[in-house]
């Protein structure tokens, strides 16, 4: 079942350069019990798109219907208040998500006290700790954030979220902060709940190789748009979008393919190009092969949304439609 | 907060009063060499006479001599007698040291709560119009020296407008008791003490605004909200804690810089405190005095370095282990 839908989400911020299109136009669900993962590269919007699904971003346009019920209006209002306390956010820096002078029990009670879950505080709270993998628990609560390595922060602010029952987990770059020895752990410890409690999971990363381990489905985010969606195995070993294409070819393990270094400059959120959106930067465009298949000329002047080529894949690509 | 922390933070003020206690001894050596004759200059005393006060400041003896006896009487809180009134310097100060305290510590408690106050309004409300009155106005006070201040204050309202006495404590002879007498020493106390506000106002409410700001930035306070916390819960719970620490240094920096406006301030309005005494002293020159009214200031604000250090390991939890 359909838990997180996001449709036609636009979210702009106006700054001095003129109005930047962080988030443009994007469609994208979140089923039940399942991890997607957000790729794309740096300044495409991952994080602006993370942050309005949660609420911390207003947007402009679109609609985000959670359990098939629009989210809107923001504080107070009492849906917008049962929204936040079923669907909690991790950052990428644990250390900065902790406020230093909190113990780790504070942290983590936090959340109930402001939901009102406050019985048995100290149980949920043991119960998140350890299942967090932070035991025994209660040689945790009185200590600072300081007084524990990196990766159990991120432990804590795990436990911190998945304290109140949430059926969403947004990630942002979870383990980009961490040691590299401790990045295995936690991506082991968010499956194995998203496995044991049923919560699904929005993972934003830029690692390939992660959304390949955790993830039933990835979506692939290009400059405020989703350009293609599919079951992880499908859209990391045949991509459609030649976006996506060039993104895996330069992945290491990806030996067999050409690589293909993009052409042109890091695209600027404030001046989306017309037409397909990655056209200067398209390799089938820039070749010359789009003339020959006949679609240059869409491919300069329409915009074009999500289409599906396969069993839940779906592709923004006139060469692909 | 461990025991360790804090008998090695009082160890290491202890250290610097003895060191400030020796330095005392000699800076007041190089200083006068000759304080009988600085006392009596221009006056015709005997020979006799002079070896008289030369014993009796103990300056017939020799330099480590007097360094031991001088010691030995400071551990006893003697620090001799006034050239000027002859009285015992510890009757002196502590005859003046209330009053003192009243205007330095009722100023220091208006300029930090204000000015953190004014600090966080400004902050929250960054790029307003309210954010630049509050900003450049309290910048004004700061940049003015406390003595011009001070003599503004009491151009405008004690000499033009005459809403407020000049100087003193109570009115000359008004013999009132009671409230009356307690209004009448409020009033004296207005002017001194809105100068020394004022003058210190200004670095509390900068420091706190940005200190805020940067705590405002922070991902645990956009967590928080994330959760469902007000914008008000996590101000008073998570932002404006945090943003204090850097205040509590502060008011411990700032307490050497208060007692010296109270000199300036109390020897402009004529308010008997220590800063009038340490003035006169000066003018005098009154050396026992001086040498324990520095000793005096010394020590404030070494145990009030010592009480900001312990309050922000108490405060700050990643101190304390440091
Ligand atoms: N508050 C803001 N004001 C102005 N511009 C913003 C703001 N937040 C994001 N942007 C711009 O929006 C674009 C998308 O930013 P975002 O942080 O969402 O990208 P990202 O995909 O998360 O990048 P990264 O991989 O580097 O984290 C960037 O060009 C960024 O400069
Ligand atoms: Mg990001």
């Amino acid at each position: 079942m359909t838990l997180l839908e996001v449709e036609g989400l636009c979210v702009r911020f106006p700054t001095r350069r003129g109005l930047v299109r962080a988030v443009d136009g994007v469609d994208l669900t979140v089923e039940e019990g399942e991890v997607l993962a957000l790729v794309g590269e740096s300044g495409c919007g991952k994080t602006t798109l993370a942050r309005t699904i949660v609420g911390l971003e207003r947007a402009q346009e679109g609609t985000v219907r959670f359990e098939g019920k629009e989210v809107r209006g923001r504080g107070r209002a009492r849906p917008m208040r049962d929204y936040r306390r079923r669907v909690q956010m991790v950052f990428q820096d644990p250390t900065g998500a902790l406020n230093p002078r909190q113990t780790i029990y504070e942290a983590v009670a936090e959340g109930l006290r402001v939901h009102h879950m406050g019985q048995d505080e100290e149980r949920r709270v043991a119960d998140a700790l350890s299942r967090s993998g932070l035991r025994p628990p209660e040689r945790f609560f009185t200590r600072y954030p300081h007084e524990v390595s990196g990766g159990q922060r991120q432990r804590v602010v795990i436990a911190g979220a998945m304290v109140l029952e949430p059926r969403l987990l947004v990630a942002d770059e979870p383990v980009s902060s961490l040691d590299a020895s401790v990045r295995g752990e936690i991506l082991g410890l968010m499956r194995n709940l998203v496995d044991t409690t049923g919560v699904a999971m929005l993972v934003v990363t830029h690692d390939l190789g992660l959304a390949w381990n955790i993830a039933e489905r990835v979506a692939v985010m290009y400059l405020g748009r989703i350009v293609e969606v599919g079951r992880a195995e499908e859209v990391l070993q045949s991509p459609q979008h030649p976006y996506t294409q060039a993104l895996l070819s330069v992945v290491p393990e990806a030996k067999h393919v050409e690589q293909q270094i993009l052409q042109g400059e890091t695209p600027d959120p404030a001046a989306i190009p017309p037409g397909c959106r990655f056209h200067p930067r398209c390799p089938l465009y820039q070749s010359g092969d789009a003339e020959e298949l006949g679609i240059a000329q869409q491919c300069r002047t329409v915009d074009l949304g999500l289409a599906p080529i396969a069993n839940d894949h779906v592709v923004a690509c006139h060469a692909r439609a | 907060m461990t025991f360790r922390f804090v008998s090695r933070k009082v160890l290491g003020s202890l250290a610097t009063l003895l060191f400030v206690v020796c330095f005392n001894f000699f800076l007041f050596r190089v200083v006068e060499s000759d304080p009988v004759s600085a006392l009596f200059r221009g006056r015709n005393i005997s020979q006799q006479q002079r070896q008289q006060l030369q014993h009796d400041f103990g300056l017939d003896k020799s330099k480590p001599e007097q360094f031991v006896r001088y010691l030995n009487q400071t551990a006893h809180l003697n620090f001799g007698f006034s050239f000027e009134t002859r009285q015992p310097v510890t009757s002196e100060i502590s005859a003046r040291i209330g009053r003192t305290i009243t205007l330095v510590g009722i100023s220091t408690l208006l300029s930090t709560t204000i000015g953190i106050w004014l600090g966080i309004i400004a902050a929250w409300r960054r790029n307003t119009p309210t954010d630049y009155v509050v900003t450049s106005t309290t910048m004004a006070f700061y940049a003015m020296p406390d003595f011009w201040l001070g003599l503004l204050l009491l151009a405008a309202f004690a000499e033009s407008f005459r809403w407020f006495p000049t100087g003193g404590i109570v009115n000359v002879g008004s013999g009132a008791t009671g409230l009356s007498h307690l209004v009448d020493e409020a009033k004296h106390l207005f002017l001194p003490g809105l100068t020394l506000t004022l003058a210190y106002l200004g670095e509390y409410t900068l420091i706190m605004r940005s200190s805020l700001l940067d705590t405002m930035g922070e991902d645990y306070l956009t967590l928080a909200r994330a959760k469902g916390l007000r914008d008000a819960t996590v101000r008073r719970r998570h932002a404006v804690p945090n943003a204090l620490l850097p205040i509590v240094t502060l008011a411990a920096v700032n307490f050497g810089f208060v007692l010296s406006g109270a000199i300036a301030v109390e020897s402009i309005y004529s308010w008997p405190g220590l800063g009038l005494a340490t003035y006169n002293a000066i003018r005098a020159p009154d050396l026992p005095m001086l040498q324990g009214l520095f000793l005096l200031f010394s020590a404030a604000v070494i145990v009030a370095n010592l009480a900001v250090d312990l309050l922000y390991a108490y405060l700050d939890p990643r101190v304390r282990t440091a």
